[in-house]
């Protein structure tokens, strides 16, 4: 089937006026990058949810890196995007412009060669990313512990995503008739890492793949299932999605780490939706050696918090485009590539 | 113990003497740069091209390249895409010490490999070296001279609605490839850089079409960058096809993974053409048979008056194609 026949059976089905959410970051941007808005009927209404680990990292959670490199002279060693990101007042950027050490590392194993090399310095590996990141990191931390080094450290801003989900619904702030399942995280947690949420609100869920074709497929049956009123849970991606996930690196995930509370932009703390280092990694825990106690100003003119929620569009923001574009962030949602904010202005505008 | 470049290399004692007369002359000299005066000396007649570049670039030796080829090619293709014929390179190195004499031995030969089968000479140089910690192994600078035939000048050309744009082959390869090796990822031989002296396939092919109006080699901000200059600077209106972008499959599997879109990561050996209609034809034969152009494909063209540059996506929806100027960097997600 080619794109244009899911269009016409999408425009064949689908009567009521509806919103539905994507909750990853690369749909949001694929989405955007083959302009599948443009060709939706008109009564269907996207919206982009906290799905960009980037976007939804509290200002609290960056002051705090930049605490630890001013105060105590840590080196931070991290990934992409998450330097650009603004804290209350700067970014990881402007800290290693100020001729801090702020390395960017690829992959979380150079971290350990970092450490290694520079026997009297004390880093900090910061791990971000949802249950498709955590898994790797989870193997590095392993390998600290075995090559017994010590002057590396682990802060971890990992967050999970049924939670975030949960919280988003539990607000009611937006009526939400479908959701665009993440397939990147559901290749991890499976189908089944879904149910629990599927169960409690009772919302048309089709995971679904980044193809354009993939994504038309799924929002069909996603349109289908809410125009005949029996939701469903439906792993559309098969080829990557298995029922349970991936059991391995599920096993491994959690062996090094456990649930914990975490702080969202734009959500606020929420119990339970992010990962923390088990007691046998405690002497890695940057936290617990330095405990955090922040401050953090918010700008309040940014309104990340409420287009993550998928309250506001980012054209809602007094911001957007005019002092906030991608070459001069002042959200994070501006920052990543799979931001809400970045997605509208590099591939949105006429 | 390996023999390491130190302080001394480049302090202008006996050690510099040594690393220029035994290393360095043995790989690049020439009669001009075996003078060793404080400039080089020449004659050119006729119209000249000059350009310069600094390339620094991690890992130093790369999949289809090192820093050595890569700082002549991409002075060669500077001048090359301008029409000029390149003759004499200048070649500045700034070393951190520790680098192995071997590795420095490595990209010289890679250097005279380079410069010999573009036809040029380096005349004249320059060597520092720097504390460990203040530089990235090795950071060269080049500068090159080239000499424009008169009708290879396509400068005064006017790109016009119906102009064709032409890519000489695959988009993203150096960019992603580069990645990849950051990343650590295994990978198989077809994964390299693009990275190839341009001279050969641009000369030849300004004499023969004199309906080209304009030739850029897409590095950084890759094709999408180049685009939006020639939208902007021209003031036309341009679109091109997604689906008819030439991109290999590696290309795009690794984009789709890391999240870095090809048409934004660096090209090495590619070349951007803008060519009146009636003369496509003629460019798409001389690409065909050059080993440089064989996967050149028309990728869109200029639309009429206007700034920006739009893209036809594979499913048939149109939408604006960024400058988008910040680094790449590997989505988390
Ligand atoms: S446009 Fe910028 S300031 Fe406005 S919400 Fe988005 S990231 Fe925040």
């Amino acid at each position: 089937m080619k794109v244009i026949d899911f269009v016409e059976g999408i425009k064949k089905i689908s009567k009521k006026k509806i919103n539905i959410m994507e909750f990853c970051g690369t749909h949001t941007h694929e989405i955007f990058r083959y302009g599948i808005r443009d060709i939706l009927p008109e009564n269907i209404n996207l919206l982009s949810g906290p799905g960009c680990p980037v976007c939804v990292t509290s200002e609290e959670d960056i002051d705090y890196i930049i605490f630890l490199s001013e105060k105590y002279n840590f080196g931070i060693i991290t990934f992409g995007d998450l330097i650009n990101v603004p804290g209350s007042s700067e970014s990881l950027n402007h800290l290693r412009a100020k001729g801090k050490e702020v390395i960017v590392v690829y992959s979380p194993l150079e971290a350990i060669n970092i450490a290694k090399g520079n026997k009297d310095k004390n880093y900090v590996l910061i791990g971000i990313g949802f249950e498709t990141t955590a898994p790797n990191l989870a193997y590095t931390l392993i390998k600290i512990k075995e090559e017994n080094i010590k002057n590396l450290y682990f802060l971890s801003l990992h967050k999970l995503t049924p939670p975030a989900m949960k919280a988003i619904l539990d607000r009611g702030e937006i009526r939400l008739d479908g959701i665009i399942g993440p397939g990147h995280v559901s290749t991890i947690i499976g189908r089944r890492g879904w149910e629990d949420v599927f169960n409690r609100y009772n919302i048309p869920f089709v995971i679904m793949g980044f193809k354009p074709e993939e994504i038309l497929y799924g929002i069909y049956l996603l349109v289908m299932n809410i125009e005949n009123g029996k939701p469903s849970l439906i792993n559309a991606y098969k080829k990557s999605v298995k029922e349970e996930g991936n059991e391995k690196a599920l096993e491994i995930m959690y062996k090094v780490f456990k649930k914990g509370s975490a702080h969202w932009r734009g959500l606020g703390i929420i119990e339970e939706s992010g990962l923390i280092l088990r007691d046998e990694f405690e002497d890695l825990d940057i936290k617990r050696i330095y405990p955090m106690k922040i401050e953090s100003k918010k700008n309040p003119l940014c309104k990340c918090g409420e287009v993550l929620r998928g309250v506001l569009k980012p054209i809602d923001c007094p911001l957007y485009g005019k002092v906030c574009t991608p070459e001069t962030p002042k959200g994070p949602c501006m920052v990543s590539s799979e931001g809400t904010c970045s997605a509208y202005y590099i591939y949105g505008r006429r | 113990m390996e023999d390491i470049i130190l302080l001394s290399h480049g302090s202008g004692g006996e050690q510099t003497r040594k690393l220029i007369e035994e290393e360095i002359l043995k790989y690049l000299g020439n009669e001009i740069l075996e003078e060793l005066l404080d400039s080089g000396i020449f004659n050119i007649e006729g119209r000249l091209a000059f350009t310069t570049d600094s390339f620094v670039i991690s890992p130093i030796f790369f999949n289809g390249g090192d820093i050595g080829k890569l700082s002549i090619y991409g002075t060669i293709n500077d001048l090359s895409v301008m029409g000029a014929r390149p003759l004499y390179l200048s070649v500045g190195f700034i070393i951190e010490e520790g680098l192995t004499l071997n590795e420095f031995r490595r990209i010289l030969q890679s250097m005279s490999f380079a410069s010999r089968e573009c036809g040029v000479k380096v005349i004249t140089g320059d060597t520092k070296v720097v504390e460990r910690g203040k530089g990235d192994k090795i950071f060269v600078n080049t500068s090159g001279i080239g000499v424009i035939e008169r009708d290879l000048d396509w400068r005064g050309r006017k790109i016009e609605e119906g102009d064709l744009i032409i890519i000489n082959g695959g988009i993203g390869e150096h960019g992603l490839s580069l990645m990849l090796q950051r990343l650590g990822v295994k990978v198989g031989e077809e994964v390299k850089s693009d990275l190839a002296p341009l001279n050969s396939l641009t000369l030849p092919l300004l004499s023969l079409c004199h309906g080209i109006k304009f030739m850029r080699d897409p590095t950084r901000g890759g094709v999408a960058g180049v685009l939006n200059e020639i939208a902007r600077k021209y003031n036309v209106e341009i679109e091109i096809e997604e689906e008819k972008i030439p991109i290999k499959d590696w290309v795009k599997y690794a984009s789709e993974v890391l999240g870095i879109d090809p048409l934004y990561s660096a090209n090495e050996g590619k070349v951007v053409i803008i060519v009146e209609r009636g003369e496509a034809d003629k460019v798409m034969e001389f690409l065909s048979k050059h080993e440089l152009g064989k996967e050149g494909r028309i990728i869109g063209e200029v639309k009429g008056k206007g700034n920006r540059v739009y893209l036809k996506t594979r499913i048939g929806t149109k939408r604006i194609l960024d400058p988008l100027k910040k680094d790449l960097l590997p989505r988390i997600c």
